[in-house]
C-alpha cells in the first residue's frame, strides 16, 4: 500500500502543481485577488504532497520492500539503516523525487514567509515555480517512476552501489540540491518580474535572500562532493574537472556573480537587465546540469544505469525553460528603465569586473565541458578536455578576480578613490609579499608559482580584514570605539569578510596541496615500513574482518614522526558480497591542517601489499575555506535588512526534516 | 562623462574581458584536448609516437603481469588489435581481466603504451561509453533489450538490472 500512496500523492501533487502554474497567473492578469491568494495555498498543499510520496519511497526503502523495483535494484536487507534511507535518492529515480522535493519546499517557503512582497509579484512567482514543478513531476511520472512495482517480489535486493555506501551520500546531494534548486526561486522571480515588466531596486532586495542561501548551500554541497571523491575514490585527488563536478560549478559561478549584482541593483538601482539575466543563467545551468547528470550523455561516477528516452525528455525540458525565459527577456529587456550610473572606479564598476570575470570563468567551463559533446555530434571524433584546460583558463581567469577582490569592498559607491584605497591596502600587499618571499625561501626549488599563490591567499585574507578593520577605524581612534564601531557593524559586512577570506584559506589549500604533497608506491610486507613526508609507515599487520554486507581485509599501519608514535592509520578493501564488487577505503588521518593518507592496492604475489601513500600538507583548508565562504554567505542572509523577507532557516529545517521521519517503522 | 560615453567604456571593458577569455580558451582548447582511439584506429591509423592518448577496450584474457606491487603489464584489445600498456601504480578496484578499461598516457615508439591513468568503471554494470562504441566497431558488443546497453561481455550480471 505504502508505494501506491506514494505514487497517488505524486499525481495528486502534479494536479495541485498545474492548478498552481494558472490560477496565480491568470488571477495577476485579471488582477482578481482571490485568485492570486490561492497561490500560496496550492504552493504549501504541493510540498505536502510531495514531502508524502518521497516519505513513502523512504518507507519502502527502510522496510526493504523489494516488490518496489526500485527498492530492489538499489537496496539490501542487511544494509545499515542510515543507508537504507539515504539509498532511496542513490539512484536516478529516487534523487529526481527528491530534486522535486527540494523544489517544493522552496516553494512553500516563498509561500508561507513572502508576506511583504507585492501580490502580483508572489503570485507570478509562484506559478513559475509550479511550471518547473510541472515538467518535472511529468518527467519522473512519465519516465522515472520509483514506484513501479515487480511481481513475484524477490526474497533479496542487488544492494547499493559500494561506492555510495557512504555518509557522504546523506550529506552531498541533498546540499547541492539545495543550492541547484534554490535558484529557481531567483529564476522564477526574474520571470515573473519579466511577465510584469517591471522591475526596481526592491526586487533585488527580495530575491537577494534566496540567492544568497542557495548560494551558500551549493557551496558547501560542491565542497563535500570534492571530500567524499577524495576518500572514497582512493586516488587521493580532490578536484577531477569531470563533468559532472563542472555542471555544479558552472552554477556557482553564475550564482556568485549573481549575488554581487544583486547588491549593485539594490543599493545603487543599476546593472537590472543584467541581474534578471544572471538569475535566469544560474538556474538554466542548474537544469544544464540536472541534464548531463541524468541524460546519460556523459561518462562519469554519477551515471546511473541510462535510457535515452530520459534523455531526450530532460532535453525538452531545458529547451521549454531556457529557450522560453531567454526569450522572454530578449521581449521585455528592453522596457526595463535603466538605472543609476557610476565611474569606471568605483565599487559598482569592481562588481562588475567580478561578474565579468565569473561569467567568463563559466563560459570557459562550459565550453570545455561541451565541446566534446558537440564535436562528437559533428564528426564523431572522441576527445577529452582535461584537468591541463581547465587549470590554465580557469586559473588565469581567476587569478584577476581573487586580486581585485580585496579592492571591491574598500571602494566607495558612484565615485571610487583608488589610491586612497591602494594606500588602505599597504599593510595587508607588503605582509602578503612578504609570506610569498618567506615561501620562496622556505622551498627551495620548489614549484616557482607556489610563492606567488600563497602571497595572493594572504592578500586576499589581510584584505578582507582590513576593510572591517578600516571601517572601525583601528588604530585611528581609541581601542574602545573602534570595539564598538566593531560590534556595530552590520552582519553583512562580516559576511563579505568571512566569504572573501573562505576564498584565500581555499585557495592557501590549493597551492599547498599542488605544490608541497609527497606520494610514495610501493609494496611492502609486514613489518616493512617506508617513508612519506615527515611520517614513517611501517604495516603492523593485515587482517581480515567481516562487516554488515561485507568482507574486508584491512592493513594496519603504525605512524612515526621523527621516532615519536603518532597513532596508527587503516586502509582496507572490502568486497561486497551482493554484488561481488570490491572497493577501497582509503585511511586518512589529521595532522594540524594537513593529511596522511594511505591506499592499500591488491595482495602481492610473494606476500606483502601494495600501498599508495600521501601527504597532504594544508590539504583541509580547501574544503574549509568553502566551509568558511558558505558560513559568510549565512552570516549575510542574517543581517536585519534582509531579514525581512528572508527565509527562517529553522522552520525550513523543520519541514525537511518531516519527509523522512514519517515512515512506519519496520515489520 | 557622459552616460553614453560611459556605457561605452563600460561595453568595451566587457567586450576586452570576453576576448581575452575567447583566446584563452581556444588557446588552450588547441593545446590540452585528448583523442580517445581504440587498438584498431591506433594501428589503422599510424598514431605518431609521443602523443598523448586515450586508449580503450578490453583487458585481454591472461595478459595481467604484476613484476611488484606497482609495475604493471597488461594488453588492451578490441578485437582487432592489440596494445601492450605498461602502468605505474595501484589499479583501480574494478579493473579485471575481460573487462573494460580507459587507459590515459603516451604511444612510445616501439607501439606500446605507458599510461600514467587507468580508469575501469565505478559499477559492475556500467562500462565506459567509449569503450562500448570502440567494441561495437568491432562487432563484439550486442545491443542488450530496453536501450540500455548491455555488457554482454561482463559475466555475472543480471539481465532485471537496468
Amino acid at each position: 500500500m505504502i508505494p501506491e500512496t506514494g505514487h497517488f500523492a505524486l499525481v495528486l501533487a502534479l494536479a495541485v502543481a498545474l492548478l498552481q502554474m494558472v490560477l496565480p497567473v491568470w488571477g495577476a492578469r485579471t488582477n482578481d485577488a482571490a485568485l492570486m491568494r490561492v497561490g500560496p495555498a496550492l504552493a504549501v498543499a504541493f510540498a505536502g504532497f510531495i514531502s508524502l510520496a518521497f516519505a513513502a519511497l523512504v518507507a519502502a526503502y527502510v522496510q526493504s520492500d523489494f516488490s518496489v523495483l526500485n527498492v530492489y535494484q538499489n537496496s539490501h536487507s542487511e544494509m545499515p539503516l542510515i543507508y537504507k534511507i539515504t539509498s532511496a535518492w542513490g539512484n536516478h529515480e529516487g534523487s529526481m523525487l527528491l530534486w522535486v522535493l527540494v523544489l517544493g519546499l522552496f516553494g512553500a517557503m516563498v509561500a508561507l514567509f513572502g508576506s511583504n512582497l507585492p501580490q502580483r509579484l508572489k503570485a507570478n512567482v509562484l506559478a513559475v515555480q509550479a511550471s518547473v514543478a510541472v515538467a518535472f513531476l511529468l518527467f519522473i511520472l512519465l519516465t522515472s517512476n520509483p514506484f513501479l512495482r515487480l511481481s513475484p517480489a524477490p526474497a533479496e535486493g542487488q544492494d547499493l552501489n559500494p561506492v555510495l555506501q557512504d555518509i557522504g551520500l546523506a550529506i552531498h546531494p541533498p546540499l547541492l540540491y539545495l543550492g541547484y534548486v534554490g535558484f529557481s526561486i531567483t529564476f522564477a522571480f526574474a520571470v515573473a518580474a519579466l511577465i510584469d515588466g517591471r522591475i526596481d531596486a526592491a526586487w533585488a532586495r527580495w530575491v537577494r535572500p534566496w540567492a544568497l542561501a542557495a548560494w551558500a548551500f551549493l557551496t558547501v554541497g560542491i565542497a563535500m562532493g570534492s571530500y567524499w571523491a577524495y576518500y572514497e575514490l582512493g586516488w587521493g585527488g580532490w578536484w577531477f574537472w569531470d563533468p559532472v563536478e563542472n555542471a555544479s560549478l558552472m552554477p556557482w559561478f553564475a550564482g556568485t556573480a549573481l549575488i554581487h549584482s544583486a547588491v549593485v541593483m539594490e543599493k545603487r538601482d543599476a546593472l537590472k537587465v543584467w541581474t534578471v539575466l544572471l538569475a535566469i543563467l544560474a538556474f538554466s545551468l542548474s537544469l544544464l546540469g540536472t541534464f548531463l547528470v541524468r541524460s546519460g550523455v556523459l561518462t562519469s561516477v554519477h551515471a546511473f544505469a541510462t535510457d535515452p528516452a530520459r534523455g531526450v525528455f530532460i532535453l525538452m525540458i531545458l529547451v521549454a525553460f531556457i529557450g522560453g525565459s531567454l526569450g522572454l527577456f530578449a521581449l521585455r529587456a528592453p522596457m526595463l528603465r535603466q538605472g543609476g550610473i557610476f565611474a569606471p572606479v568605483s565599487r559598482e564598476g569592481a562588481l562588475v569586473l567580478n561578474n565579468l570575470l565569473l561569467t567568463a570563468s563559466a563560459a570557459a567551463v562550459f565550453v570545455g565541458t561541451l565541446y566534446p559533446l558537440a564535436l562528437e555530434a559533428w564528426n564523431g571524433a572522441k576527445i577529452t578536455v582535461g584537468p591541463p584546460y581547465f587549470n590554465f583558463t580557469v586559473g588565469l581567469l581567476m587569478v584577476p578576480v581573487v586580486f581585485v577582490m580585496p579592492f571591491g569592498p574598500l571602494l566607495a559607491w558612484k565615485r571610487g578613490d583608488i589610491a586612497g584605497v591602494a594606500q588602505r591596502l599597504m599593510a595587508a600587499f607588503g605582509l602578503a609579499i612578504l609570506a610569498g618571499l618567506a615561501v620562496a625561501y622556505g622551498q627551495a626549488g620548489g614549484p616557482a608559482l607556489a610563492p606567488i599563490g600563497i602571497g595572493l591567499a594572504a592578500f586576499v585574507i589581510l584584505g578582507s580584514v582590513t576593510d572591517l578593520a578600516e571601517r572601525a577605524g583601528l588604530g585611528r581612534v581609541p581601542a574602545a570605539t573602534a570595539w564598538a564601531r566593531l560590534r556595530g557593524l552590520p552582519r553583512a559586512a562580516y559576511g563579505t569578510m568571512l566569504a572573501h577570506a573562505g576564498i584565500g584559506i581555499c585557495l592557501l589549500g590549493i597551492v599547498a596541496e599542488t605544490s608541497w604533497s609527497s606520494e610514495r608506491i610501493v609494496g611492502i610486507k609486514t613489518g616493512e615500513g617506508t617513508t612519506v613526508g615527515r611520517y614513517e609507515l611501517t604495516l603492523e599487520r593485515v587482517e581480515p574482518r567481516t562487516g554488515p554486507n561485507y568482507r574486508d581485509v584491512a592493513a594496519v599501519f603504525r605512524i612515526r614522526e621523527g621516532g615519536v608514535d603518532r597513532g596508527t592509520v587503516t586502509s582496507s578493501k572490502r568486497l561486497f558480497t551482493a554484488r561481488n564488487m570490491p572497493t577501497t577505503e582509503s585511511g586518512i588521518r589529521t595532522f594540524g591542517f594537513g593529511q596522511l593518507y594511505v591506499s592499500m592496492g591488491d595482495e602481492l604475489a610473494g606476500g606483502g601489499i601494495g600501498i599508495r601513500a600521501y601527504w597532504k600538507p594544508l590539504v583541509t583548508l580547501i574544503w574549509l575555506g568553502a566551509v568558511v565562504m558558505a558560513f559568510g554567505g549565512v552570516l549575510s542572509l542574517s543581517d536585519r535588512r534582509l531579514r525581512i523577507g528572508a527565509p527562517r532557516p529553522a522552520r525550513a529545517r523543520r519541514n525537511a526534516d518531516a519527509a523522512p521521519a514519517n515512515p512506519a517503522p519496520a515489520e | 562623462m557622459t552616460r553614453k560615453s560611459r556605457r561605452l567604456l563600460l561595453i568595451s571593458c566587457a567586450l576586452g574581458v570576453l576576448g581575452i577569455a575567447a583566446g584563452l580558451v581556444l588557446f588552450a582548447l588547441s593545446d590540452t584536448i585528448v583523442f580517445f582511439r581504440s587498438p584498431s584506429e591506433i594501428a589503422a591509423q599510424h598514431v605518431s609516437p609521443g602523443t598523448r592518448l586515450r586508449l580503450g577496450g578490453l583487458v585481454k584474457d591472461g595478459t595481467v603481469e604484476k613484476a611488484d606491487g606497482t609495475h604493471v603489464r597488461f594488453v588492451v584489445t578490441d578485437g582487432g588489435a592489440d596494445v601492450p600498456v605498461a602502468y605505474i601504480g595501484i589499479l583501480p578496484d574494478l579493473f579485471r581481466e575481460g573487462q573494460g578499461v580507459v587507459a590515459e598516457g603516451v604511444l612510445q615508439a616501439d607501439g606500446s603504451f605507458r599510461a600514467d591513468s587507468v580508469l575501469a568503471k565505478h559499477d559492475e554494470k556500467y562500462m565506459p561509453k567509449e569503450v562500448v562504441e570502440a567494441l561495437k566497431k568491432q562487432g563484439k558488443w550486442q545491443e542488450g533489450e530496453g536501450g540500455a546497453p548491455a555488457p554482454a561481455l561482463l559475466p555475472g550480471r543480471t539481465s532485471s538490472a537496468n
